[in-house]
């Protein structure tokens, strides 16, 4: 089991949350006809970090996903914007399989990190996951210390060779998180003890300590108040120097500061993929521009 | 897109800020507007006293230009709107400042108006300060009228009108100096007459500004500092 499995089963996250929105969008009578048959904008860069194509997710009959075509650019930070129920949470959970982990869910299509497909039968699903680590919506420490939780994931994959360096990597990934100076005297407390931000930059520093080269982020800064939130967006901005980022988020005004590209979906379709500046200044399509001004869509 | 839609806010109080500071620079836009063409009149028919009512009318501008800018300030704090919302709230907030330097060059053709009525009637000069001052009078309607009805094409001929205004306003001058060679005893009505002459020139400017504006808000493309040309391609792009 990955670290990020064990993390996600610590607390039971949200993957019952994700299906039972997609319902809740079934009933809705709401027509498909304005939505693109391909996102409109800029879905496709050179020489990109991770490639998805035809992507479907299904939830035993119902079709969370539909075609989407996207690529994700090396060292960027790419915002998925939406309203609920639209997938951009499923999409983000295709990207290290962590679908896999739900009954009933079939990915189709195929999606590639570095050229090399995901489903690939020889690829380690968990060697996957920590090189596409994430971070959920609600902090979840695992019960260990705040040590133990940054070095559980190095540990595991075997990426120190002693003490000394696992002391390193601790330290390194906590400074990269920005916890260090307000942890590194009391390493051995519990993390679970530590305030709702610092629980959250201790995940991230736990999804670095294994040299990730993706980040996923489902709604990192949800259940954090402005400043905690302020000092995760420094974060994301400083980590995507070493990381490519996909964040999932709920609030648009985060999503127009820490995005490079910005991708909106809608009712399981990708409308519209552009540059962060353009989407919030003239955005293409009529869906996109209807849910970042608030109108009805 | 063409139609704002600015009712259709799933905030209705965000629905109404907005519609208010749209229909406040309309107003204001409409106050401007007397004031350009009072102060030509003025001007023209040697009326001191309808100078003096331009004059008086440029304090209410300036109060209507601070309470919109203050509408504007609000709704970026409260609303942080976005898209052509953004947009919106940005052009408005531009074109009250031409709007309110429009107010001031009226109040500069009511101030050379009132020197002008006090040293008697002299023909020359007028049928230019006329022509220019119909044209821009014109633009600035134009302008408006595009701002109303968020025109683009109309906002776009505003942009033709101004070249031709510079083009007037340069033979114009020309104009001036040949009579000013002629009689020199002229020269400081006909000073008066140049100065007149720039204040619509300008008043131009500011309606081009203005549809630029306009562009902007609708198609949220960038006219300003480029050709007339240019400007046709960019925003029918």
């Amino acid at each position: 089991m990955s670290l990020t499995d064990t993390a996600d089963a610590s607390t039971g996250l949200a993957f019952g949350d994700e299906p039972s929105t997609v319902q809740e969008n079934s009933s809705m009578d709401v027509s498909t006809s304005d939505i693109p048959e391909t996102a409109v904008g800029q879905p496709l860069v050179s020489d990109p970090k991770m490639t998805m194509r035809n992507v479907d997710v299904f939830y035993g009959e119902k079709q969370a996903i539909f075609k989407v075509n996207l690529d994700i650019a090396r060292n960027e930070v790419i915002a998925m914007i939406g309203p609920s129920g639209c997938g951009k949470s499923t999409f983000l959970r295709c990207l290290n399989r962590m679908n896999d982990t739900i009954v009933d869910c079939r990915v189709g299509g195929q999606i590639e990190l570095d050229e090399n497909s995901i489903f690939d039968a020889k690829l380690d699903v968990v060697s996957l996951r920590a090189r596409v680590g994430m971070v959920f919506q609600k902090p979840n420490p695992f019960p260990k210390s705040i040590y133990e939780n940054v070095a559980y994931g190095p540990k595991i994959h075997g990426l120190a060779s002693g003490r000394t360096e696992l002391d390193e990597i601790v330290e390194t990934s906590l400074q990269k998180a920005g916890l260090w100076d307000e942890v590194k005297d009391r390493l051995q407390e519990p993390g679970t003890g530590l305030s709702g931000g610092q629980q959250q930059r201790l995940c991230i520093a736990r999804a670095i300590a294994v040299s990730p080269e993706v980040i996923l982020m489902d709604e990192p800064c949800s259940a954090l108040d402005p400043i905690a939130t302020a000092k995760i967006e420094e974060l994301i901005a400083e980590l995507s120097e070493n990381f490519t980022i996909a964040i999932v988020t709920h609030s648009m005004q985060q999503a127009a500061r820490v995005s490079d590209r910005t991708a909106y979906f809608h009712l399981g379709y990708l409308v519209e993929v552009n540059d962060t500046e353009t989407v919030f200044t003239n955005p293409s399509h009529r869906l996109t521009e209807a849910y970042i001004t608030g109108r009805f869509g | 897109m063409d139609n704002m839609n600015l009712d259709q806010h799933i905030s209705q109080r965000f629905n109404q800020d907005l519609e208010e500071i749209r229909s406040d620079l309309l107003e204001m836009g409409g106050i401007v507007e007397n004031q350009v063409v009072d102060a030509i009149a003025a001007l023209m028919d040697a009326d001191s006293e309808k100078a003096s009512k331009v004059l008086k009318t440029e304090d209410k501008v300036d109060i209507k230009e601070k309470s919109i800018d203050e509408e504007c300030t609000q709704i970026l704090a409260r609303r942080q709107p976005a898209a052509s919302d953004l947009r919106l709230v940005l052009a408005v907030s531009k074109t009250i400042l031409d709007l309110e330097r429009i107010g001031d060059e009226a109040a500069k053709i009511a101030r050379y108006a009132i020197e002008l009525s006090e040293e008697g009637e002299s023909p020359r000069g007028y049928i230019e300060i006329r022509h220019i001052g119909n044209c821009v009078h014109k633009m600035l309607h134009d302008a408006l009228d595009a701002f109303a009805r968020f025109d683009v094409e109309q906002a776009i001929k505003v942009v033709k009108q101004d070249k031709s205004v510079d083009q007037d306003y340069a033979t114009a001058i020309r104009e001036m100096i040949t009579y000013m060679f002629e009689d020199p005893h002229s020269i400081t009505r006909m000073m008066n007459i140049i100065w007149a002459l720039r204040a619509l020139e300008r008043i131009g400017d500011h309606g081009r500004n203005i549809a630029e504006q306009v562009i902007y808000l609708v198609k949220g493309k960038d006219v300003r500092h480029i050709s007339y040309k240019e400007v046709k391609e960019k925003a029918r792009s």
